[in-house]
């Protein structure tokens, strides 16, 4: 009779969070930071069917990198989360730090009580009355969350981008300022860790880009694509209806 | 999938939420929770109650849009349950809707209707088309046939802007889940049979949106003229009628400023013409 070989439980973990990293580190990366009046994320995302940014309540978006049914699994949870408690007690008790707590819970279980962890890293905003009240978790495959203040980045480039992020970010950025350091820095991030390459343009089809914005009525989510983005960024309007993949 | 399943999900995200396909939240509810759905409580048999209920609500087209309205009383038998009631709602940014019969069953089932939309929405990152979502409401009420039946019916009116038809269609409905669309107007009610007789009188090709909110509030008027459930409007208590208006820029409620002086004119021209407005005799013509 055989005997299975021992394996040590922190080896186990450590086996399956490397797993994990090396599938969320494939990704492009993906970037949510304040701005003067909300929240902005942006994400190098070539699908327009697919998307890595989303609603899920009134004041609370949702940001994904990883696998994407993983991802997307997680975020049509949350939107029945939110659902369900809005509509139970009210829309004002759904919280982006009750959703974010849901997803913590429901990460960890996976990573520990499964062969395959998730390969996804998450983001759930939520913005509040003043700058001061938005909040920002990011949820990592292992269930941990952190609470970020002014600006996250998360993917393949995530590091990179954040160090930049640290210099070049500051409160109070308009929308354009805040886009277009969000798209520079996307475009300079090292693909796949090839750190050679020149840093790229990207153009309003490769991008995906919406905002939590204070100033709108009940919902405040919204995409900004198409002429729009074009005219932020400053060039022409390339997007089409091609379907792009996920990546 | 076991419940020793959805306890390690420390109670938060149980499989219902993470299971794949639907992306209607009523039947997410019927899964998770079937409790919170309107029409899932059952009543002891052969027992009615009496329950305050909504009266009148009228629509109509007018070339690029739709007006809802609706009177504010509730009435319980011989009483008025509530003198301010809002019966009109915005069921998304494009459609309306509106509701006669049993007022607490209405409302909960407007709120459940809005949930719908806004979660099909999110989780398909698209809006439903005018007709889907007429149907999601005629499938709602019919989870409410069962309390229809014990005296508790929910009648709805349902009106959305057609970017297809770039125009405003109408959707009525009756207690088993029935759907019809509505051509030109359409009442619901205890005082429709009055609303609608106005409405076909004062009703043309030609309607401006401001004429077509006073042709409204007349057939709202006539409809309080002659049902005592149906409440006219309350200028000293400062109580309009809710009038909703659809078209290309979406659901607008016609705020109180607007709708002040118009209302008020209808009320200072019956006590000139207590009947309203004359309609032409000669057939077509004004």
């Amino acid at each position: 009779m055989s005997v299975p070989f021992y394996v040590s439980p922190e080896q186990v973990i450590k086996d399956k969070a490397d797993y994990a990293r090396k599938g969320i580190a494939r990704g492009r990366s993906v970037i949510v930071m304040q701005y003067d009046a909300g929240l902005l994320f942006v994400a190098e995302n070539r699908s327009r069917a697919l998307h890595k940014i989303s609603e899920i309540y009134d004041r609370i978006a949702f940001a994904a990198v990883g696998k994407y049914n993983e991802f997307e699994n997680l975020r049509v949870a949350g939107v029945r989360l939110a659902d369900l408690r809005g509509y139970s007690y009210d829309r004002r008790d759904v919280t982006g730090r009750s959703l974010a707590n849901a997803y913590a819970q429901t990460l960890g279980t996976i990573f520990t009580e499964t062969q395959k962890p998730y390969e996804v890293e998450i983001v759930v905003a939520e913005i509040g009355e003043t700058v001061h009240d938005d909040q920002i978790y990011r949820l990592t495959f292992d269930g941990s969350v952190a609470d970020e203040h002014g600006f996250v980045a998360m993917g393949g480039s995530a590091e990179h981008i954040t160090g930049k992020l640290r210099e070049q970010w500051h409160a109070g950025m308009t929308f354009d300022e805040a886009l277009h350091l969000a798209v520079a820095l996307l475009g300079e991030a090292p693909v796949n860790g090839n750190t050679e390459g020149e840093a790229r343009v990207l153009t309003p089809s490769q991008l995906e880009v919406a905002t939590l914005d204070r100033r709108r009525p009940r919902r405040k989510f919204r995409r900004v694509s198409g002429h729009r983005l074009a005219e932020v960024l400053g060039v022409d309007d390339d997007s089409d209806d091609a379907p792009g993949e996920v990546q | 999938m076991t419940s020793t399943h959805q306890n390690r999900f420390g109670g938060t995200l149980s499989s219902a939420f993470l299971s794949a396909g639907s992306s209607s939240f009523a039947e997410f509810l019927a899964v998770h929770d079937p409790s919170l759905l309107p029409g899932g409580r059952a009543l002891p048999a052969g027992v009615t109650m009496d329950a305050p209920h909504g009266t009148t609500i009228v629509a109509l087209t007018y070339a690029g849009g739709v007006v809802m309205a609706g009177d504010r009383r509730a009435t319980m038998g011989n009483l008025i349950a509530q003198k301010d009631i809002e019966k009109v709602f915005p069921a998304d940014e494009w459609s309306c809707v509106g509701i006669a019969g049993t007022a607490g069953l209405a409302v909960e089932m407007v709120k459940l209707f809005q949930v719908e939309l806004e979660h099909y929405e999110k989780i398909e990152g698209a809006q439903l088309s005018v007709d889907g979502k007429a149907n999601r409401l005629a499938t709602l009420l019919r989870g409410n046939l069962g309390m229809a039946m014990q005296g508790l019916a929910v009648v709805p009116m349902f009106a959305g802007y057609d970017p297809e038809t770039e125009g405003g269609r109408i959707f009525s409905y009756d207690v088993t889940g029935g759907r019809y669309e509505e051509h030109r107007h359409h009442s619901v009610g205890s005082g429709s049979l009055f609303a609608r007789g106005s409405l076909k009188k004062l009703w043309r090709e030609d309607l401006t949106p401001t004429e077509a909110v006073t042709v409204v509030v007349e057939s709202l008027y006539d409809a309080a003229d002659d049902d005592s459930a149906t409440g006219g409007p309350d200028l000293a208590r400062g109580i309009l009628p809710v009038v909703a208006v659809v078209d290309v820029d979406g659901f607008r409620r016609m705020p109180e400023n607007e709708l002040d002086p118009l209302v008020r004119a209808v009320v200072a021209a019956r006590q000139t013409r207590p009947d309203g407005p004359n309609a032409p005799l000669t057939a077509g013509g004004e």
